[in-house]
């Protein structure tokens, strides 16, 4: 699949938002943050230029976004107007949490409510984005388990290094955070280890038989209809070289876990200022990291429509 | 709405015979030419008389080689959209722009809600869907609507273009989904199959598989003595074979 690089920042960086303001609304709630003025307008304002600036980017890749609107009326069948609802949705919580934090400098009663709801409302926006994907028949990589709780680990272990990275930013940290942002990057990496493992042994669900109804025997393809790439094969036929697929994985996984996890090590045994360089340099590795691991999961899915090219 | 109806009054699609086609791209070309002003014009070409051509087609015909322990055999095939009774791209769409009628079973799409996130195009796992880049809007086939129920062209014109185009018959058109029309007992007869049937999208355009090989049954006569003993042609035959 044609990794279109709106979609790859779109979930990388409202998987990123979704993430924090779900740990914001979450542990406001309950009182392990604090209910301080900056970490609201500074959190929340972060974790909402995330997930805006994702939503705006994922209408790039519209070819009529002007009608972008109209997404949100199809919830009964479709994902993808599903995640549009919720995600819109959002806001509606997520502006009842700022207006107390901010406004008001408390996250109980009410706020905590509003936080608790848009906790809950980010958890569904980013499982409609996983399950567009997860729900697709004709893609082998993403029609498995892995798909749909990749997206919800990733999302928050994302948004865990990133509001770690933060409080590191106001002074709020405590060695505790960077213990919680380097085990929820291990569980993203197990997960995404767990992915690849399976993947390399998947075949596409159907054969070049059962796509031309030719029964037993080989079919190959001699002639495509056509002597230039078209839209199928620019968008469903794309392919990535084994050996670019192998030093991208190990790229993303540097990037993505091994080095914030040495970086949130050092930052547990250093001094504030220290702490601090390596909290927000994990944050930023992690979220690069995360770039190229999406790029992945488009550039090695297969859809069963290359069986009809001979790819 | 996206939601696919229970059921369809009827189930108008193709049944194509692997048999007999050619491989001639008539019924590529016909479709071109009449869907280029039809339903879902324009079908857009980029750079169609220069490198790196594209464009939408509604109908693309492959070229396989099918081996088999008994024979080995080239097999065209025509690829076009199966308008399924599960067609998973009518459900993904979050527009409501695709949809399948609950008249015919016909799948089409609303190019006036359509905002081309490409999510349909995805879900089908027969590549019968186009995005056409000019427009902004995907693009498929209409089983030529605006042909089979046209009361202004002649009855016997009232097919989809492929299917008059075809110059073998290898292109059948009607309802499926009445077991006592001529495209089924063909189907019946014939053994059509549905493509990719694991994948549960239900099509309801059928293939005919190639037919076994003919076999010959007899040995040809020997042939007659070509010697003539005599005669004018018989003193020819003997100074040549000196």
């Amino acid at each position: 699949m044609r990794p279109a690089y709106s979609v790859i920042f779109f979930t990388t960086a409202t998987g990123a938002g979704y993430g924090l303001l779900a740990l914001l609304g979450l542990l406001g709630a309950v009182g392990t943050l604090p209910s301080d003025i900056t970490l609201g307008l500074v959190g929340l304002g972060l974790a909402m230029a995330l997930i805006t600036g994702g939503l705006l980017s994922s209408t790039a890749h519209l070819g009529r976004p002007e009608r972008a609107w109209r997404a949100f009326s199809q919830w009964r069948t479709s994902w993808l107007s599903r995640e549009g609802i919720a995600a819109v949705a959002t806001y509606l919580p997520a502006g009842l949490l700022g207006a107390g934090w901010v406004l008001l400098g408390r996250t109980d009663g009410w706020v905590a409510a509003a936080g608790v709801t848009t906790a809950i409302l980010a958890a569904l926006t980013v499982s409609a984005t996983g399950m567009i994907y997860a729900s697709l028949k004709p893609v082998a990589e993403w029609h498995t388990p892995f798909t749909l709780p990749a997206y919800l680990i990733f999302a928050l272990m994302t948004g865990l290094v990133v509001l770690n990275a933060l409080l590191a930013c106001l002074g709020r940290w405590d060695p505790w955070w960077a213990g919680f942002a380097i085990a929820a990057t291990l569980a993203g990496w197990a997960w995404k280890i767990a992915t690849w493992w399976h993947n390399d042994t998947l075949r596409l669900p159907s054969s070049a038989n059962t796509a031309t109804g030719l029964t037993g025997g080989s079919v190959r393809s001699v002639e495509w209809p056509h002597t230039e790439e078209n839209y199928l094969l620019k968008e469903m036929g794309y392919r990535i070289a084994r050996k670019h697929s192998e030093r991208l994985r190990l790229i993303a996984q540097a990037a993505a876990f091994a080095l914030p996890i040495v970086l949130l090590l050092t930052a547990m045994m250093s001094g504030a200022l220290a702490s601090l360089i390596a909290s927000v340099l994990a944050a930023l590795l992690q979220l690069a990291g995360m770039l190229i691991e999406r790029w992945l999961f488009f550039a090695e899915a297969r859809h069963t429509v290359t069986l009809y090219y001979g790819r | 709405m996206t939601t696919v109806p229970a059921r369809t009054e009827k189930s108008l699609g193709l049944v194509i015979d692997l048999d007999t086609c050619v491989g001639c791209q008539a019924c590529v070309t016909s479709c071109k030419q009449w869907n280029a002003g039809g339903h879902m014009a324009p079908l857009t070409d980029i750079n169609p008389y220069a490198g790196g051509a594209d464009g939408v087609w509604f109908n693309r015909v492959h070229t396989f080689e099918h081996v088999t322990d008994a024979q080995a055999r080239t097999v065209h095939f025509p690829r076009s959209c199966l308008h399924c009774a599960e067609p998973a791209c009518v459900t993904v769409c979050p527009t409501g722009a695709s949809y399948k009628r609950a008249s015919d079973g016909i799948v089409l799409v609303d190019e006036d809600k359509c905002i081309g996130c490409k999510l349909c195009s995805w879900a089908c796992p027969y590549g019968a869907r186009e995005f056409d880049t000019d427009v902004g809007v995907m693009k498929k086939c209409t089983l030529c609507i605006d042909r089979i129920y046209n009361a202004n062209l002649p009855e016997e014109d009232r097919v989809p273009a492929c299917v008059a185009a075809c110059p073998t018959g290898a292109r059948h058109f009607g309802d499926l989904g009445d077991p006592a029309s001529a495209v089924s007992k063909l189907t019946a007869d014939r053994g059509g199959v549905d493509l990719m049937p694991e994948l549960g999208y239900r099509p309801t355009n059928k293939y005919l598989p190639p037919r076994s090989p003919r076999r010959v049954s007899q040995a040809p006569a020997a042939l007659e003595p070509a010697s003539a003993d005599d005669g004018f042609l018989g003193w020819v035959d003997r100074i040549l074979s000196r």
